[in-house]
């Protein structure tokens, strides 16, 4: 993984400094309010609720077993003892104080970690597949592009005060796992009329109020032109993006309201000037950056070893969970495990100090040190040697974190809602758990097999809901929470956004409802067909049916 | 007196900047003064401005484009831009802009909410006078300019990105 070298290290000193600086200036009232505000956004600070809410950058979502040790303490002394993943890839905190957030600052800087522009109307963290570079159907490691693109964004001078947040990913493999039509911007790695690699660019997706799937902008891109081809879709934005209403201030609508073919020409207009500029990249910058994601030292192993077989067929419980939990590897031998934190009972993407550490060591013992996070907020072990997987399985049991229902209905995407957030409308973790104690028999869940819900607390949609097979929204009706569902949500390369149903409903019936729409599935579905097949084929009619039929 | 932070050092101020004006009367005000005019009035007035005893900036807001006055830039020692409130930052791209697409070698002034917290990235961007908001205090202000030692972009005041520098 990338390592910081003097110049990275120097510049988040400075930022501490700079911070500290500010936050000083603001307990002491020289800096007011609304002037604050954005300076602590762009360090991740929000006040929420309860207590102010810090959000840490996990740079397209790779962590090292220090870093993560380096989380369990901030869990443990500035926090309640516990972490939370995020649908981005980040690390959030729910109960700093904001007298101690500098010292939290100065903590991550010594393992190269920030909360720098995880909030704020400026370029977000960059998003990839958590399979990057382990994955068999890759066609080139995204990592490498994502830290050129974060080093560009970070502290980038124009771009700071955008008309509204901007989010970027990447996506280096054949089945999409980044969501990448929904950002502001949205990179593949393809092949070009030559044959060399370069980029494909969307622009204009994004979920939110108004969800929209990204337009192409660049077709190809040749990879000494990714900087400045982002530059001249930030400018464009920067400058002509609406600045009236929040509610339409994201790149989408400014691509919509100016049409695809002229912005497009406002683009490469921008482009024509800063194209061959200095901000081309070099060859040598890209292997430089590449570097940092060669192949760890793999052994030559064989599939299938003795020491998986065997397990696999004497222990149940660790066969559901190599079945669901574990997935192919590039190299042979190896698997990709993933730690799926949607432990019914606890609130989706919650880790406690001592399951970090714990997580810090598994990754140490079996898989080079390196975790990921996923944007379904769950953690990745990349490098297992199948011959350990199940003494894997065995350690993570004993922290309870061997939950075996990874891309199952239980395996919920869901924001902190109502409960911390100082924007939701509802609440969303009561609605994943009671949902989860529905759906308890492992059996049943099998057999209902993939599928997605995504629950958000409000319109700003952190918990993807459009993108949910299932979705489910809070909203305010009068002072009371109610909810939402829409069907037919994708984020996969088919990327669609989920259909409303109809009007919504109280927080005590969504069991049933969701239930309800199960069975229609399973009943119409015809054999390995995927819901979101099944919705596509019989439309949303029989599920209305089902969901609204009057009670005799 | 508005504080003005000129080339990394506090100066003296010589121009005075027309907020807002109705017609070319108010001239006769302030005759003899080097003035900085709203864009709108430099285009209406060009006539009247000509004749005026006195050197002639104009300022854009952040909603105009430098685009506007590409052909004519020659003719300013002098562009300012506006900040109507500190978080719009469009005049970034517009200085940015000035520097880059047309070469502009003279002053640019950032004018209006101008804060100690922005003055860097303006500074980055082009800007190399800052016009104070009058609650500022100056010398925090030029210390600002300090805050970061180096940066990864490619900026006005450092043309090569990070990636060409790194040793």
């Amino acid at each position: 993984m990338y390592q910081y070298d003097k110049y990275d290290h120097q510049m988040l000193a400075d930022r501490v400094a700079q911070f500290r600086d500010q936050t000083a200036r603001f307990l002491d009232g020289q800096l007011a309010d609304g002037e604050f505000l954005p300076l602590r956004l762009q360090n991740g600070l929000y006040i929420q609720r309860l207590a102010p809410m810090l959000r840490i950058a996990v740079p397209y979502g790779m962590l090292s077993s220090t870093q993560l040790r380096k989380l369990a303490h901030i869990a443990r002394y500035y926090d309640k003892g516990y972490a939370h993943f995020t649908t981005r890839q980040n690390v959030q905190f729910n109960w700093p104080q904001l007298e101690e957030v500098p010292d939290i600052l100065a903590h991550l800087a010594e393992v190269e970690m920030h909360a720098i522009q995880t909030s704020g109307n400026c370029i977000r963290n960059t998003t990839t597949d958590q399979f990057a570079g382990v994955a068999p159907d890759e066609l080139e490691d995204s990592r490498p592009y994502c830290e050129i693109i974060r080093q560009w964004s970070t502290f980038h001078p124009e771009f700071a005060f955008l008309p509204r947040k901007f989010k970027i990913a990447v996506c280096g493999t054949k089945v999409d796992q980044a969501a990448t039509q929904v950002h502001d911007i949205g990179i593949y790695l393809v092949k070009g009329p030559g044959g060399d690699v370069g980029f494909r660019i969307l622009a204009g997706g994004g979920l939110g109020r108004t969800p929209v799937i990204g337009q192409e902008v660049f077709e190809f891109v040749e990879k000494k032109h990714l900087l400045t081809a982002l530059e001249a879709i930030l400018r464009v934005y920067n400058r002509e993006g609406r600045r009236d209403n929040k509610y339409k201030a994201r790149i989408k609508i400014l691509v919509k309201e100016t049409g695809l073919d002229a912005f497009r020409a406002k683009v490469m207009d921008e482009w024509s000037v800063i194209k061959d500029s200095q901000l081309t990249l070099t060859d040598e910058e890209i292997s430089r950056c590449k570097a940092y994601f060669v192949d760890p030292p793999y052994a030559a192993l064989d599939d299938r070893p003795e020491a998986l077989a065997k397990p696999l067929q004497s222990n149940v419980l660790f066969a559901n969970w190599f079945e669901q939990n574990v997935r192919p590897h590039k190299k042979s031998g190896y698997a990709i495990a993933t730690v799926c934190l949607k432990e019914t009972g606890v609130a989706p993407g919650d880790v406690t100090d001592t399951q970090l550490e714990h997580i810090a060591d598994f990754a140490d013992k079996y898989s080079f040190g390196e975790i990921r996070v996923t944007h379904h907020q769950n953690i990745v072990l990349a490098d297992v040697r199948q011959e350990d997987l199940y003494a894997l399985f065995q350690d993570l049991q004993s922290q309870s974190l061997a939950s075996h229902n990874l891309g199952l209905i239980t395996d919920m995407i869901c924001c902190p809602g109502g409960d911390f957030c100082a924007l939701a409308n509802a609440k969303s973790i009561p609605i994943a758990e009671a949902v989860q104690r529905r759906f308890d028999n492992f059996q049943r869940i099998k057999e209902i097999g993939q599928m997605n819900i995504n629950i958000s607390g409000c319109m700003n949609a952190c918990g993807h809901h459009h993108v949910g097979n299932i979705g489910i929204l809070g909203v305010d009706k009068k002072g009371e929470e109610f909810y939402q569902i829409s069907l037919g949500g994708s984020s996969k390369n088919e990327a669609s956004l989920g259909k409303i149903i109809g009007p919504s409903f109280a927080q005590e019936e969504i069991p049933d409802v969701i239930e309800k729409i199960v069975d229609v599935y399973t009943a119409q579905r015809t054999s390995g067909e995927k819901f979101i097949d099944t919705y596509n084929r019989i439309g949303i009619e029989p599920f209305k049916e089902s969901v609204y039929a009057k009670a005799d | 007196m508005p504080k003005l932070i000129k080339n990394g050092a506090l100066a003296p101020d010589r121009w005075t900047v027309l907020k807002e004006a109705t017609g070319p009367e108010v001239l006769q005000v302030l005759l003899g003064k080097n003035l900085i005019v709203p864009l709108k009035f430099w285009k209406l007035y060009r006539a009247e401005l000509n004749d005026y005893p006195g050197e002639i900036a104009v300022w854009l807001n952040s909603n105009e484009n430098v685009a506007d006055i590409a052909g004519e830039l020659n003719q300013f020692s002098l562009i300012a831009l506006n900040f109507p409130v500190f978080s719009d930052g469009r005049s970034y791209t517009n200085a940015r802009a000035l520097r880059e697409r047309y070469a502009y070698q003279g002053e640019i002034r950032a004018i209006g909410d101008v804060l100690r917290d922005q003055l860097f990235y303006m500074s980055r961007c082009g800007f190399d006078a800052f016009e104070l908001r009058h609650d500022q205090d100056e010398a925090a202000c030029l210390q600002s300019f300090n805050d970061f030692t180096t940066s990864y972009q490619a900026t006005i005041t450092e043309p090569r990105p990070l990636f060409r520098r790194r040793q």
